[in-house]
């Protein structure tokens, strides 16, 4: 295997005979490049990067367009600070979950600023996620051709609430407890689906050790997946479509651009 | 939009896009810039208010008042003002935010016109805002509302000096002991499970009102271990309740 790799490629690392005519920050610039190469000549991405990064936005784009970025970067916060709080988490009802937080909040490095940023994280991205939408709203960029990216996006904003509400819980200290227990019962009293969904949640008739550890997974498993997938979905429609400009903006350019553009 | 509509719009936005500047470096640099000021926002929140923790759980606590994060306020709210008409307190649990979320949902499918400026749009304008100044005034309230644990009742006309001490005292008394969680005094408290305590004192006399909280029917936790441990208090509590002669309608002692 070794030897028929050797010789059916071109050699990655510089040949030995022409390190002296090449530098050290050279040479690794050559191999990084031949990685980079290689892994194009099989994925093919480069094509698709340079599309996306070099697509033209419409004129007039203005600060209130990076909400929506801001709020994806608040997404990733929340994502990265909470894998940290994972590795220290216990889900466990009989002694461990107000524990294990204690923990990270006293004797963890930087434990309680990271605790921090998770669950300021969480407001901050509520925040823009309102901003956002009040954007999207006042701007009219829900309008056609862009509506499913708006229904997309109200789905992302229900996902971030039951983020909210499902977190709350899992500090497990009196305020999680009591507030969790009303939520579960207000969700009770719903119509139709109501009394099923709080049995769900609850993993019972009553509030119990399945409780915990099922919020817990709900929390960082199925609604991080659902909304990092919606999220790719809306990222993809944004970029197919095109960011939406201003609406008080009004193109000059005589017709003659329209073959050129793609739509 | 009709069809016309629509290739209108798409023209007109393949015009300005080709007016316009590569997303690379230009709005990345913008995304950058805020994504910073983000990160930087969320540090300085962590490290100024921390991530407290509270203390640990007590099922069995009748006293702890339940607070949702800021953001659910609204939903609260909503709740406390809705549960003034009792009949309709399913629909304002789920009901009513449950529509708010079917209308924003189905926003671009009922509106469908093809105008985007929004001095030209005064329906879209006037919902936006009015939306915008609902959930505000709904979060501001749910936020600056007293916690259920408080209670402050108009003091009935007629008493003595040591009488309505001895009301404010026991004002506080209820209020600490969580009574609201399942009793209605007035505006005050969730109607149930437990019966109404607004104009307790005329149905109840006070050795019942004693009896009654000594051997409660369940789940109404006992204020024996009270009349045992502070006598005076359990006192003040029953005298309290005694007083309580309120006329719903009216508010008059």
């Amino acid at each position: 295997m070794a030897i028929i790799g050797s010789r059916g490629r071109p050699a990655a690392p510089v040949p030995p005979a022409q390190s002296d005519e090449l530098t050290r920050p050279e040479a690794a610039t050559e191999a990084s490049l031949t990685v980079v190469n290689w892994i194009d000549e099989r994925a093919q991405l480069s094509q698709g990067l340079r599309w996306m990064m070099f697509r033209k936005v419409p004129k007039g784009i203005n600060w209130a367009y990076t909400l929506g970025s801001a709020t994806m970067f608040a997404f990733l916060n929340q994502a990265v600070t909470g894998v940290f709080l994972a590795m220290y988490y216990r889900p466990s009802v009989t002694g461990g979950a107000y524990e294990s937080i204690r923990n990270i909040n006293d004797n963890v490095f930087l434990g309680q600023f990271v605790h921090g940023m998770h669950k300021w994280g969480a407001s901050v991205m509520i925040v823009l996620i309102f901003l956002h939408m009040g954007r999207v709203f006042f701007f009219g960029a829900y309008k056609y051709p862009r509506e499913l990216s708006w229904i997309i996006g109200v789905v992302l904003l229900i996902l971030t609430m039951a983020m909210g509400f499902t977190g709350y819980l899992l500090p497990f200290d009196q305020r999680s407890y009591w507030a969790t227990i009303v939520g579960v019962n207000i969700n009770g009293t719903a119509p139709f689906l109501g009394p099923y969904i709080s049995d769900f949640l609850r993993g019972g008739p009553e509030f119990g050790a399945t409780t915990l550890s099922r919020f817990y997974a709900i929390h960082m498993m199925l609604i991080p997946g659902l909304m990092a997938a919606l999220i790719g979905l809306h990222l993809y429609l944004v970029m197919k479509l095109g960011i939406s400009a201003p609406p008080w903006i009004k193109a000059q350019e005589p017709d003659v651009a329209i073959e050129k553009v793609e739509v | 939009m009709n069809q016309a509509e629509k290739e209108q719009y798409l023209r007109e936005y393949a015009l300005l896009k080709n007016e316009g500047k590569p997303f690379f470096p230009y709005a990345v640099a913008k995304d950058a810039i805020m994504a910073m000021i983000v990160m930087a926002v969320i540090m300085l929140l962590s490290l100024m208010f921390g991530a407290e923790l509270g203390p640990a759980v007590n099922p069995t606590t009748t006293t702890y008042v339940p607070r949702p994060d800021w953001y659910f306020f609204f939903l609260f709210e909503l709740l406390r003002v809705m549960r003034n008409a009792p009949k309709m307190t399913d629909l304002a649990t789920l009901g009513v935010p449950t529509l708010c979320m079917v209308g924003l949902f189905l926003l671009p499918l009922y509106d469908r016109s093809p105008e985007r400026l929004i001095t030209r749009r005064p329906v879209a304008l006037a919902a936006g805002i009015a939306t915008i100044v609902c959930i505000a005034y709904l979060t501001y309230s749910g936020a600056v509302v007293g916690s259920p644990n408080q209670l402050v009742l108009p003091v009935p006309a007629g008493l003595t000096k040591a009488q309505k001490a001895t009301f404010l005292a026991g004002e506080i008394i209820v209020g600490e002991s969580g009574c609201e969680g399942c009793h209605e005094i007035g505006t005050y408290g969730n109607n149930g499970p437990g019966p109404l305590l607004t104009h307790i004192g005329s149905i109840l006399r006070p050795g019942g009102i004693a009896s009654t909280l000594k051997n409660p029917t369940a789940p109404m936790p006992s204020f024996a271990g009270l009349a045992k441990s502070s006598p005076k208090k359990f006192d003040e509590l029953v005298q309290f309740l005694s007083m309580l002669h309120y006329n719903s309608s009216s508010w008059t002692g």
